[in-house]
């Protein structure tokens, strides 16, 4: 009989839990963060169902300080699929003017965390998925796959459900919801050998290519667009550099590297020295920063 | 192509859980170098001579690390030369059991750790009871602080020679007992220099080695059904994931409960246009005709397996709310939720001796064997043969705490010599009859604060528009059914078991029942919710204590203030009010006439009358 490899483990997994929320939950979302693990995600989704298409819309927080190649990306994935995508922005937050240069944490917290909050409250979504892997980070290689928020959509760390076997209890209350995280058991190693098996699109800025960059604070910032904000000395360089996870172009450190295929991107991740949440500015604040977020309601 | 090995470790506090794999991991040189970085910058902060806390690698939580404990299961993942792992480490106190569960229940393999220096603990006990519980089979114990103990072979023997026989009453496939020290490296992934009378593997060549079982060509082929994908009226699609055999185009298979046959016209693996499935596989089937086949039914080639309401279970529970006998929750069973009753309680099982004790409560973190009745008839297995038709948990139907996981022994048939009988004349057809909807009222407030009265007005209402009604009254019930019983907290929870039961009966029998008792204790009422069912509606009457006891019309107020009754509800004893009664009136501020029409509108609101 043929035996199933660690991948294909994996995907079965993943798309177990997938259609186990579709079968239960009321109103499902998947969020889509437009990097690779969403990509991974969405893929994953549409498999789950095919030839039907996911019984449930698709929702990307929009900090608009996205890169443009993201941005692009989305629209194209969307349209291409036939999938229903929601675009939603804290506009009050906006409207403040709100900018990752000046408002440093409290712009992750109105732009994205706030803005979360508000886009599922909105539509009532009552079980949200999201690509978070265990092995980014120390808090979330506690979390359960079926991740439980109260009204406020907060996660209690000490208090979590029982997981057992494959038996997910999606029973809440009225206001509450779950957060699901089918890529849970998955590496960065596994993510790319995956994209690798199956062909995966995914946004051109994984691959390495002449971009305009400043080096800040040991990070390799993107000069995306005039909204980018010099310090005194820096010089914007051209430089073939690719990013290993994707979030606001300000707050996104790259790195130098020629990997402009798939393979030669697997091959570099596969001896890579640094964990990939060292390029995400925004984590060297604490070490346990990404817990306080979590519980704060960010995903 | 890799296989995947999941393991867990436990064992008990400080026995060094997080600092083992933690040093397994740094000795592999598996780590990246910025968590490195990490361990080393965040131990300076907690040591005095500047040597690396490995278990700072593990303990991700902030409580956790503020208390220098492991309070929830952590994954890790590594891959050697040979395979891929995961790690669930799993936290050592006893409180914690439930999650150490958790990571019984994902992994194939146990590594179980103690303390040289303590030998076999309760602890090393119980753990092992759960492994086996949640299907583990293959055992190794790492018998660790070796260099605590000197290195010396004979105390090691002897906790070994324990093990040997302790584990006879498991069923196993492989049990190894390894000399370790976490803290300084010996077995763990090399040979120790300072223990040569050990010839056996270290820890990581064992873990490498493991043979992982093989896959039973045999087995029947069984799909829990998850979804039914209907897209449009061409398509109509099975979906859900194999968890035994396989299946090819053209098979016949057989669906249950309803046992309807059909042929397999279309197969596609995650997505894919296949020929075959095979156990583990994520798959959407299509049949050449239409059968009766949902979420929750299960697809079989040739073997029928079990289909009814009744089976024997062993049990962790996890709930800090106790399982009390007659209690109704939620049980997911494979993909199947229905509503299911914990018949009786057989015995407990000591963690520690693995002795049969008798009990009537079930607390947190102990395991016990129990029957299990649920609405309707479903598809099991054994936990032995299908570990996914044969593994399940409880939901409590008020909190939606994951209250217990448990394993299916054996279907029941009879239950002490009784048969559930299921009559052809169901609740649905009396109550079409009587041309009503059956439902309890269930009236609870203090003494004197008018629930009898209004309960009274409430049936003649009810009677004069035709219903067919019967009232129960806290006093008139003592006096009879339940003479046998006091007032301590256990019977007045009996109390309200019985009458809940008597309530279910004459629901059954299609009369809208009434009941007027003070039931004082949240978790009585939703004890007797959980019997009774949907067709439930808590009336709180809230008329304030000095009202009632200016009223006192039975005289028990003065009685109580003069220290006559013990035990008095809102004197010496504590009423607690409901905190989302489905209908509340004060009867100080209502006639009975108005309260009555109160009801009946906020009945008709809900459905029922």
């Amino acid at each position: 009989m043929k035996i199933l490899s660690h991948l294909d483990k994996l995907e079965a997994e993943a798309i177990y839990i997938i259609r186990e929320v579709a079968a239960e939950c009321e109103k499902p979302v998947m969020l889509y963060s437009i990097g690779k693990d969403s990509s991974v995600m969405l893929h994953l989704a549409m498999k789950a169902f095919y030839p039907e298409k996911p019984p449930f819309p698709f929702m990307h927080i929009d900090t608009t300080w996205k890169f443009r190649e993201m941005t692009e990306f989305r629209d194209r994935k969307a349209k291409e699929l036939g999938i229903n995508m929601i675009v939603h922005t804290n506009e009050e937050g906006l409207q403040a003017g709100i900018n990752p240069f000046d408002h440093g944490a409290s712009y992750t917290d109105i732009m994205k965390t706030q803005a979360l909050k508000q886009g599922l409250n909105q539509y009532g979504f009552t079980a949200a998925f999201g690509g978070g892997r265990r092995d980014e980070e120390k808090s979330r290689a506690k979390e359960r796959i079926f991740s439980f928020r109260n009204a406020e959509h907060a996660w209690d760390p000490k208090n979590q459900r029982p997981e057992m076997w494959k038996l997910y209890n999606t029973q809440i209350q009225k206001g509450e919801s779950i957060r699901v995280f089918p890529l849970s058991n998955w590496t960065e190693n596994d993510i790319w050998q995956y994209i690798l098996r199956e062909n995966i699109d995914i946004v051109s800025l994984y691959y390495a290519d002449v971009r305009p960059v400043v080096y800040r604070d040991g990070n390799i910032i993107m000069v995306d667009d005039d909204r980018m904000r010099l310090l005194p000395g820096e010089e914007v360089q051209m430089k073939k550099v690719r990013f290993r996870t994707l979030g606001c172009y300000p707050l996104t450190g790259g790195v130098e590297s020629d990997a402009d295929t798939l393979e030669a991107i697997v091959e570099e991740t596969l001896g890579a020295v640094n964990s990939e949440r060292t390029s995400r500015v925004i984590d060297h604040e604490a070490t346990a920063s990404m817990e306080r977020r979590k519980r704060e309601g960010y995903f | 192509m890799k296989e995947l090995l999941k393991f867990i470790t436990c064992g008990s506090v400080d026995d060094g859980k997080s600092t083992l794999i933690g040093h397994m991991l740094y000795d592999s040189k598996l780590l990246f170098a910025d968590q490195e970085r990490a361990l080393e910058l965040e131990s300076k902060v907690g040591s005095t001579d500047g040597s690396l806390d490995y278990s700072l690698l593990l303990d991700g939580l902030m409580a956790e690390r503020e208390q220098g404990i492991t309070i929830d299961v952590a994954y890790r993942y590594f891959t050697t030369s040979k395979r891929s792992f995961i790690v669930a480490d799993t936290p050592g106190h006893e409180e914690y059991t439930r999650n150490m569960a958790v990571g019984a229940s994902f992994a194939d393999a146990a590594v179980i750790l103690l303390d040289a220096t303590k030998g076999v603990l309760i602890q090393t006990r119980r753990h092992t009871r759960i492994c086996s519980l949640m299907g583990i089979r293959d055992f190794v114990f790492i018998v660790n602080k070796m260099d605590l103990a000197d290195y010396r072979e004979d105390g090691f023997l002897a906790i070994k020679q324990e093990l040997e026989e302790f584990i006879r009453d498991f069923p196993y496939n492989s049990m190894t007992v390894i000399p370790v020290s976490a803290t300084i490296g010996d077995n763990i992934t090399a040979p120790s220099q300072k223990m040569k009378w050990y010839q056996g593997p270290a820890l990581l060549s064992y873990l490498e080695e493991l043979e992982l079982n093989s896959e039973n060509e045999e087995e029947d082929f069984v799909l829990p059904i998850q979804r039914v994908s209907r897209p449009n009226h061409t398509f109509r699609g099975f979906q859900g994931q194999v968890e035994a055999g396989s299946i090819r185009l053209e098979d016949r298979i057989t669906v249950y409960p309803s046992g309807e046959q059909a042929s397999v016209s279309r197969l596609l693996a995650a997505g894919e246009e296949v020929e075959e499935v095979v156990k583990g596989q994520p798959v959407t089937v299509c049949l050449d005709r239409e059968i009766d086949c949902s979420r929750g039914c299960v697809m079989v080639k040739k073997n029928r397996p079990e289909v009814g309401n009744m089976f024997q279970v062993t049990m962790l529970w996890m709930d800090d709310i106790p399982l009390l006998e007659g209690k109704e929750y939620i049980c997911k069973l494979g993909t199947k939720k229905i509503p299911a009753r914990i018949v009786k309680i057989e015995y407990k099982i000591d963690v520690n001796t693995g002795a049969k004790v008798t009990a009537e409560q079930v607390k947190k973190n102990e395991i016990v064997s129990c029957s299990i009745l649920t609405t309707e008839k479903i598809v099991f297995h054994k936990f032995t043969d299908n570990e996914a038709l044969g593994g399940l948990i409880l939901i409590d139907r008020i909190t939606n705490m994951t209250s217990a996981c448990g394993v299916i022994e054996y279907a029941l048939k009879h239950f002490d010599n009784l048969t559930w009988q299921d009559s052809d004349i169901t609740k649905e057809i009396r109550e079409k009859r009587m041309g009503q909807k059956a439902a309890a009222l269930w009236f609870t407030g203090l003494s004197g604060s008018g629930k009898s009265t209004l309960a009274n007005a409430l049936e003649m209402k009810l009677s004069a528009m035709g219903r067919h009604t019967m009232l129960l009254d806290g006093d008139n019930i003592r006096m009879g059914l339940n003479r046998d019983l006091k007032f301590s907290d256990e019977d007045r929870t009996e109390n309200i078991r019985r009458i809940a039961e008597v309530t279910k009966l004459m629901n059954d029998a299609g009369l809208i029942v009434l009941t007027s008792f003070i039931s004082p204790f949240a978790q009585d009422r939703d004890l007797a919710r959980s019997i009774i069912g949907d067709d439930f509606l808590e009336i709180y009457i809230s008329t304030p204590l000095e009202e009632c006891e200016r009223r006192d019309v039975k005289g028990l107020y003065k009685k109580a203030r003069a220290g006559e009754i013990p035990v008095f509800t809102g004197i010496s004893s504590p009423y607690e009010a409901p905190e989302k009664p489905d209908i509340q009136i004060d009867t100080s501020q209502y006639t009975v006439e108005e309260a009555v029409d109160l009801l009946i509108k906020k009945m008709q609101e809900h459905g029922i009358g």
